[in-house]
C-alpha cells in the first residue's frame, strides 16, 4: 500500500514527514479537511437516530478547553501568590 | 488582582487570531442543517420543533409584511441565545458583551423598521409620535419627548444587552472570587455564598435566554408599528 494512501494512524514514523508531503495544504485543501472531519464527527455522534446529550456535551467540552489555551496569557495571572 | 475582574471582557487573541472569531462561528457549528429526509434525527427534531414554536409565538400579532422578517429575526434570536449561553462555559469568551457588537445589531435593524414604516405608510408612522386622547397644550411637549424615545430605542436595544450580560458575568466572577477566599476562614459563610453563586447561576442562564428574547420582542413590535 504507498504511503499516500494510509490514514494517519498506519503511517509509521519513519514515514511521517513523506506522508506530510502528499497532504494538500492549500486554503482549499485544508477547507475540505475541516468539511471532512465535521462531516466524520457529525455524522457519528450527533446525526443518528436518537441522538443524546453526548454528541454535543463533547463538542461543548473541546470548546472550553479550546477557550482556555486561548486565554492563557490572561489565566496565568489569576494563580494563587502571596505576593502578586 | 484588582485589574483581573475585567480581564474576562478583553478579546483575547492567539497567534494574531481573535477568539471573538471562534467565540461567533461556535453558533453556526452548533445548529446543523435538517437533512433532506422525512424523519430526521432526535435533535434535528427538537431543533425544529422549538424554532417553530418560538416563529408563532414571535409573529402572530404581526401582520402579513411582518411575516417577511421572520427568517432574520429567528435567526437572530438563536444567535443570541447561543452566544449568550455559551458565554456561561468556563474560560469562554462571550461577544455579547461587548457594545460595538451590540449596537451593531440593534442600530441597522431599528433604523430598517422606522426606515421601512417611513416609506410604505408615512402618515401613519409618523402619526406614532403623539399618543391618542392627548389634551390640546400638551401635544408640543409630547412630540418632543416621543421623538426623543423614538431615537433612543436602538441606544436602548444595544445598552441593555450589553449591560445585563456584563453585570451578570462579573457578579459571578465577583462571587466566586469571595467563596474562593473565604474557604479557608470560614467554611460556613463560604457554603452560604456558595449556595448564592448557585443561584445566581442559574439566574445567569435564564437572564441569557430571556435578554435575547426580549431584544427580538422588541423588534418585533417596532416593526409591527411600522409595517
Amino acid at each position: 500500500v504507498p504511503v499516500a494512501e494510509k490514514r494517519l494512524v498506519d503511517v509509521k514514523l519513519g514515514e511521517l514527514g513523506s506522508w506530510l508531503g502528499t497532504r494538500d495544504f492549500t486554503p482549499n485543501g485544508i477547507l475540505a479537511s475541516i468539511r471532512k472531519g465535521h462531516d466524520r464527527y457529525y455524522n457519528k455522534y450527533i446525526n443518528v437516530r436518537k441522538g443524546g446529550i453526548g454528541g454535543v456535551a463533547m463538542l461543548l467540552a473541546g470548546y472550553v478547553a479550546l477557550s482556555y489555551v486561548w486565554e492563557f496569557e490572561h489565566l496565568k495571572h489569576d494563580r494563587w501568590r502571596k505576593y502578586h | 488582582m484588582m485589574l483581573n475582574f475585567f480581564d474576562q471582557f478583553m478579546s483575547p487573541v492567539l497567534l494574531g487570531i481573535p477568539l471573538i472569531a471562534l467565540a461567533l462561528l461556535l453558533p453556526w457549528i452548533l445548529f446543523p442543517n435538517p437533512a433532506a429526509r422525512w424523519i430526521n434525527n432526535r435533535l434535528i427534531t427538537l431543533q425544529g420543533w422549538s424554532i417553530s414554536q418560538a416563529t408563532h409565538q414571535l409573529f402572530t400579532p404581526l401582520n402579513q409584511g411582518g411575516h417577511k422578517w421572520a427568517t432574520l429575526l429567528i435567526s437572530l434570536m438563536i444567535f443570541l441565545i447561543s452566544l449568550n449561553l455559551l458565554g456561561l462555559l468556563p474560560y469562554t469568551f462571550t461577544p455579547t458583551t461587548q457594545l460595538s457588537l451590540n449596537m451593531a445589531f440593534a442600530v441597522p435593524l431599528w433604523l430598517a423598521t422606522v426606515i421601512v414604516g417611513l416609506r410604505n405608510q408615512p402618515t401613519i408612522a409618523l402619526g406614532h409620535l403623539l399618543p391618542e386622547g392627548t389634551p390640546l397644550p400638551l401635544i408640543p411637549v409630547l412630540i418632543i419627548i416621543e421623538t426623543i424615545s423614538l431615537f433612543i430605542r436602538p441606544l436602548a436595544l444595544g445598552v441593555r444587552l450589553t449591560a445585563n450580560l456584563t453585570a451578570g458575568h462579573l457578579l459571578i466572577q465577583l462571587i466566586a472570587t469571595a467563596v474562593f477566599v473565604l474557604l479557608p476562614l470560614m467554611p460556613t459563610v463560604a457554603i452560604l455564598t456558595a449556595s448564592v453563586l448557585f443561584l445566581l447561576t442559574l439566574l445567569e442562564v435564564a437572564v441569557a435566554m430571556i435578554q435575547a428574547y426580549v431584544f427580538i420582542l422588541l423588534l418585533s413590535l417596532y416593526l409591527q408599528e411600522n409595517v
